[in-house]
């Protein structure tokens, strides 16, 4: 019924709910107000995932108007099989986040809902915008309400962290303006389509290809222009914790996928190298750094960095692939997909984990580790599913975690020896600063006052919990559903992404 | 059929969600009858299937679903029920059942082991019953399945159920050290076994057991060069890096250091789970996997070496331990030692024979040894005990014949299995077979001589206990008695199944044998019957290696004490050397531990604060501090200033956007 506009749906009705939740003057009415918002816009993407014809890798939902003629700026909205997924997982997480925050957050409510819906349409627009200007707003807008959150519910060194924040990413985006300028005043168009099919010689594909991965490797993010993320999270509120984790990390992921891949493919082959390089860093290097983290907050910050290594690897490990073998080799497929499954997959359990923490803070308001111990005593409920994410966290085989760390690994093993060995370090060093969190904070006699006064989970608590439970599990024991959307729109990218489009001078 | 193979696990799963989930309303005996429940169904029709299967010459491979599919990649869930699946099915539910009807009994009055301000201590009488549903579970999985995926899933899952058990006692440091070493130590072995399927998955493109064995010939001659220079044959590759998945779970030396330590959690997973099941799950896979195995005789010599050392070594740790439990456990080291040591010779057969035999007479072990200290108020120091045949009668017999099987006494399970496997490693004509021969020839004067110093110290002799205990002492409630019982009777007869499963065609087209390692083909020439074999047994040396140790354990430790005395001052050295566990752990702490956190440590001060943060990012800031600084002075603060730059600024970028850029 309202096809034709869903997507316009999904990006303006948490906007302008989220505004409406800004002005509401009865206090009373905010908290409601933003649930329904979120739940209908959660709602509306459903339709996304039960109308989407998996057959095939044209863009669909497709909405077109121009927007500023001069320039050929559309506004463009389509997704295929690659971005709707993370539209449903954004729509999913912003529900949760309402729920967390429901009698969390004393200061401002209403701001602080207004922002997270807000946030929710603008992401939808990243995810949804196949013009390469639309794009550009929405990849931008999206840091300003992220910006507030951290800097109004943050904690005590907010300023540092949001400055810190803001500057990482912005500074990554604006080479990637200058790209798509670059490549507009080349093709004059901001189409992505468009963009796709440019041909560009080698020198401009390099410095592209080199201005995307500041862009998006500042986003993911990748070693070594992570160490925004640990300071954000420490400093943001939950809710803005599992927006981050959960959502803005797999933008720049997404940013991989659409823009560098299929736009330009040469300078991507000639540098996979270089990704995979990062990549890998990014899992072994971090994992160790995430072991002596004395900050809750900040050792699973870490381990999320750990976790995007394996998006980045399964990204780019296809090039030596099919430089080895053959260009339909299926290990080339199963290495993107895996990438994909872990960032929808890793958006579950980071979120999980975070929400995890929030309960504890919202008790202790301390996230140090060695504050707590033996909270299962207190909260056996919370503690079971603090062990359930905790082992997703380690890739346990049945929950969502294994999924894509077993499909990179297999597949970068027909790549090369080294490359599966040092990426399944993660299942010693993964486990381990993870085992070791949940024996310090979870396990244990009752270290001491302050945790013998816990009280367990609350029923809100508890369904968000649970909910987050039930995605991680169903993941694991079926992820076919979600990789079978992706399937043909993966095969397309791989086309493009391995179909040489130099210009030769 | 395809129901009743569904079926069987999931009964198990049934059962254990009831009991984790409801356990709190339904109350305690609804939870360990939801439970008794699944796993009954479980057992039932396990016997069922391994009528069909085994007595009625069956095989079935089928999927349950598709877990992924995309391309030509195809993962799927599926059961491969063969001779070897449905006996280990029997076996492992079989067990199961025993160790759930003594939970009964043995968690009674569990909550004497939690503080009295935890919650978790509520219900952990349900919760362990859930958890070893769960278990049953997951170790069904693992032997029914007929792919790699599923293979690893169970492999970890059990794993996991493991790691919860062994901490299962939450509030005590020592269980909470164990559980996470546990699940370490075994993640070092999963991820060898992660590489190996990874390397199948590469050259055969499937994980589908009968897929990737059909493609075996292609790929036997392949080499692969891994680090420079030395040419590998793939196969060898893929079967060493399965193998040291079957090293983590089967806690073969040098990954045996979490199984002692597993010894904190409560007594019936000790039975269940460290010793009849989850830890041969490695020789199960292995055995499964014996058409990889077979074309790799480096791959097996280096398995030889492996188990042959495990069998020798922590069976002689075995001696100086004085916790009831550790002793068991390092027998089962030992023991595990033994049935790898029969991989490696190629008598796969044998291997899982022994796997079997030994399922029954260690949970019999480890189920009296629980009756042993729930009489003993969980005193657990074989020091303090002796004596405790006249208040024990059922236990004591019962030990008697766990212990005589497990020495390899003729006529005992233990005998059969532990011949065959000597016989093939002296048949054997790989390389490592020497030394593996030697080991497992000493390892059977040790094993008797630990066995029954404990039994000895246990059952006979002086009382040693406090008079408070002493006036406590009887025998164990039925629920407790009945199993080791129900234990003791496969732990004689199952010895007997040597016809069909060792030196007969039970495994036949379920392992295979590769032309050029005839260990089996040369037992089953010699092979005339039982008693026969029984009649060759007791003139071999075995024999009068496993007398020797029963007799001088009986000498020192009943007739003697002052020699036990005397080689502790002489040999104190090796006294040490044993009760340190030849400083494995400390090692492990200092290296692996402590080298990880150095690591992690400097690289975060180092790389990630000083470097990246200090340097790059605040260092770029700081320039920026110090250009804004300058820059500065022509910031008036006048609006009309700002507004004309900005105008300019606009006009600029217009002019080059229109002017400067190419239109097409």
């Amino acid at each position: 019924m309202f096809d034709g506009y869903l997507l316009s749906i999904l990006v303006w009705l948490p906007i302008i709910g989220g505004i409406a939740v800004l002005f509401a003057s009865e206090k009373r009415v905010v908290r409601p107000l933003a649930l329904v918002v979120s739940v209908l816009t959660f709602m509306f993407s459903l339709p996304l995932w039960t109308g989407f014809n998996p057959v095939g890798s044209a863009m669909q939902f497709v909405e077109l108007t121009p927007w500023i003629e001069s320039y050929k700026i559309n506004y463009h909205l389509a997704v295929d099989g690659i971005s709707m997924p993370l539209i449903l997982l954004n729509t999913f997480t912003t529900v949760l986040i309402v729920i967390a925050g429901w009698e969390v957050i004393q200061k401002k409510p209403g701001h602080y809902m207004a922002a997270f819906l807000i946030m929710e349409g603008i992401i939808n627009g990243v995810f949804a915008a196949q013009d390469a200007m639309l794009f550009y707003v929405f990849f931008e807008a999206m840091l300003i309400p992220m910006f507030i959150v951290i800097g109004i519910w943050g904690g005590d060194n907010r300023i540092y962290a949001t400055i810190k924040f803001f500057l990482y990413t912005f500074f990554g985006s604006v080479f990637m303006l200058v790209s798509l300028l670059y490549m507009y005043s080349q093709g004059g168009s901001f189409a992505i389509a468009d963009l796709h099919a440019l041909k560009l010689e080698m020198t401009p594909q390099i410095l592209i290809f080199l201005s995307f991965l500041i862009a998006f490797g500042v986003k993911v993010p990748m070693w070594p222009v992570h160490t925004w993320l640990p300071d954000a999270h420490v400093q943001a509120p939950t809710g803005g914790s599992v927006i981050l984790a959960a959502i803005m990390l797999k933008i720049g992921g997404y940013g991989f996928l659409r823009f560098s891949l299929p736009m330009v493919p040469d300078a991507s082959q000639e540098l996979a190298w270089l990704v995979i390089f990062m990549s890998l860093v990014a899992v072994v290097y971090i994992g160790f750094v995430a072991l002596v983290q004395s900050d809750m907050k900040k050792l699973v910050a870490y381990s999320s960095i750990a976790h995007m290594g394996f998006v980045t690897l399964g990204f780019f490990i296809f090039y030596p692939i099919v430089a080895q073998h053959s260009v339909d080799d299926v290990n080339s497929a199963l290495a993107i997909q895996g990438g994909m499954v872990q960032m929808v997959s890793h958006g579950f359990i980071s979120g999980a984990m975070f929400l995890s923490i929030g309960v504890l803070y919202d008790r202790m308001h301390t996230r140090e580790i060695e504050a707590y111990g033996g909270v299962v005593n207190k909260m056996p409920i919370f503690g079971a599913f603090f062990i359930l994410f905790a082992m997703a966290n380690t890739g346990l085989p049945g929950t969502s975690g294994f999924v894509g760390e077993f499909m990179v690994i297999l597949a970068s093993f027909k790549a090369n020896f080294w490359i599966a060995f040092l990426a399944a370090t993660t299942l010693i060093v993964g486990a381990a600063y993870t085992l070791w969190l949940v024996k310090r904070v979870i396990l244990g006699d009752i270290a001491n006052d302050n945790v013998a006064a816990l009280k367990d989970l609350n029923r809100r608590e508890f369904f968000m919990m649970a909910v987050l439970a039930i995605a991680v599990i169903a993941l694991g024991l079926w992820p076919d559903p979600l990789t079978h959307v992706m399937s043909d729109s993966i095969s397309h990218l791989i086309e493009q992404a391995t179909t040489s489009k130099l210009l030769t001078p | 059929m395809e129901l009743v193979y569904l079926a069987i696990p999931l009964s198990a799963l049934i059962g254990s969600m009831v009991a984790g989930f409801l356990g709190g309303k339904i109350g305690r005996k609804a939870s360990h009858r939801a439970t008794l429940t699944g796993v009954g169904i479980a057992f039932l029709l396990s016997l069922y299937v391994f009528q069909h299967i085994a007595l009625g010459g069956n095989t079935y491979n089928g999927s349950v679903y598709t877990w992924m599919e995309f391309g030509k990649i195809k993962f799927e869930v599926g059961f491969l029920i063969d001779n070897l699946t449905s006996m280990m099915m029997v076996v492992v539910t079989f067990v199961s059942l025993m160790v759930h009807i003594y939970t009964i009994g043995y968690m009674s009055d569990d909550e004497h082991n939690w503080p009295k301000n935890s919650k978790a201590g509520n219900n952990s009488y349900q919760r362990f019953f859930s958890y070893i549903s769960l278990f049953t579970f997951s170790m069904l999985m693992l032997v029914m399945s007929n792919n790699f995926m599923q293979l690893f899933f169970g492999w970890e899952a059990v794993g996991l159920v493991s790691y919860l058990l062994i901490g299962f006692w939450s509030t005590r440091d020592t269980a909470i050290f164990a559980n996470m070493k546990a699940f370490l130590v075994n993640r070092v072995g999963d991820f060898g076994f992660l590489l190996g399927i990874a390397a199948i998955f590469t050259y055969t493109g499937s994980l589908d057991y009968a897929e990737v064995f059909a493609k075996l010939p292609d790929i036997s001659n392949i080499s692969v060069t891994i680090f420079s220079e030395k040419e590998w044959s793939l196969i060898t590759v893929i079967a060493i890096l399965l193998f040291i998945g079957a090293m983590g779970k089967s806690a073969q030396v040098p990954l045996h250091v979490w199984l002692p330590d597993s010894m904190e959690g409560p007594t019936p997973i000790s039975a269940l789970i460290h010793a009849a099941t989850m830890v041969t799950a490695g020789i199960f896979m292995v055995s499964r996997m014996s058409p990889i195995f077979e074309l790799s005789d480096t791959a097996l010599n280096f398995i030889l070496i492996i188990g042959a050392t495990t069998a020798f070594f922590m069976g002689l740790i075995g001696v100086v331990q004085n916790d009831i439990k550790r002793v068991v456990a390092y027998s089962t080291l030992s023991q595990l030692g033994y049935m790898t040591v029969a991989l490696g010779a190629s008598a796969y057969s044998a291997g899982v024979f022994h796997l079997m035999t030994h399922a029954f007479f260690k949970a019999l072990l480890f189920l009296a040894a629980g009756s042993v200290i729930i009489a003993m108020h969980h005193e657990q120091d074989i020091r303090k005990m002796g004596g405790l045949k006249k208040y024990m009668p059922i236990t004591y017999w019962t030990s008697l014949i766990g212990s005589l099987a497990l020495i390899g006494f003729p006529f005992f399970s233990g005998f059969f299995s532990k011949d065959m496997i000597i016989e093939a490693v002296h048949a054997s004509h790989l390389g490592a077979a020497g030394y593996a021969y030697l080991m497992v020839l000493l390892g059977v004067f040790i094993t008797a001589f630990y066995s029954f110093r404990l039994f000895f110290l246990v059952f006979h002799g002086e009382e040693r206990m406090d008079d408070h205990t002493k006036a406590h002492l009887k025998e164990s409630p039925k629920v407790v008695i009945i199993p080791l019982i129900a234990l003791a009777v496969p732990s004689v007869l199952a010895g007997y199944f040597v016809d069909p499963m060792v030196v007969g065609d039970f495994f036949k087209g379920v392992i295979s044998v590769g032309d050029s390692h005839h260990a089996i083909e040369e037992l089953t020439e010699e092979y005339h019957g039982i008693l026969g074999l029984v009649e060759h047994g007791v003139m071999a040396l075995p024999f009068w290696f496993a007398m020797a140790g029963l007799g001088s354990a009986w000498y020192i430790y009943m007739k003697n004490q002052s020699i036990a005395e005397i080689a502790y001052d002489k040999f104190h050295w090796l006294y040490t050397l044993l009760d340190k566990k030849y400083f494995a752990d400390e090692f492990n702490q200092k290296i692996f531990a402590g080298g990880a956190l150095l690591l992690g440590k400097g690289l975060f001060k180092a790389a990630d604060r000083f470097v990246i943060d200090s340097m790059i990012v605040n260092g770029s800031a700081k320039l920026v501090g110090w250009f804004s600084s300058i820059i500065r002075h022509i910031q008036t603060g006048y609006l009309y200033h700002y507004a004309f730059a900005m105008i300019m600024g606009v006009l600029f970028i217009m002019s080059w956007l229109i002017f400067g850029v190419k239109h097409v």
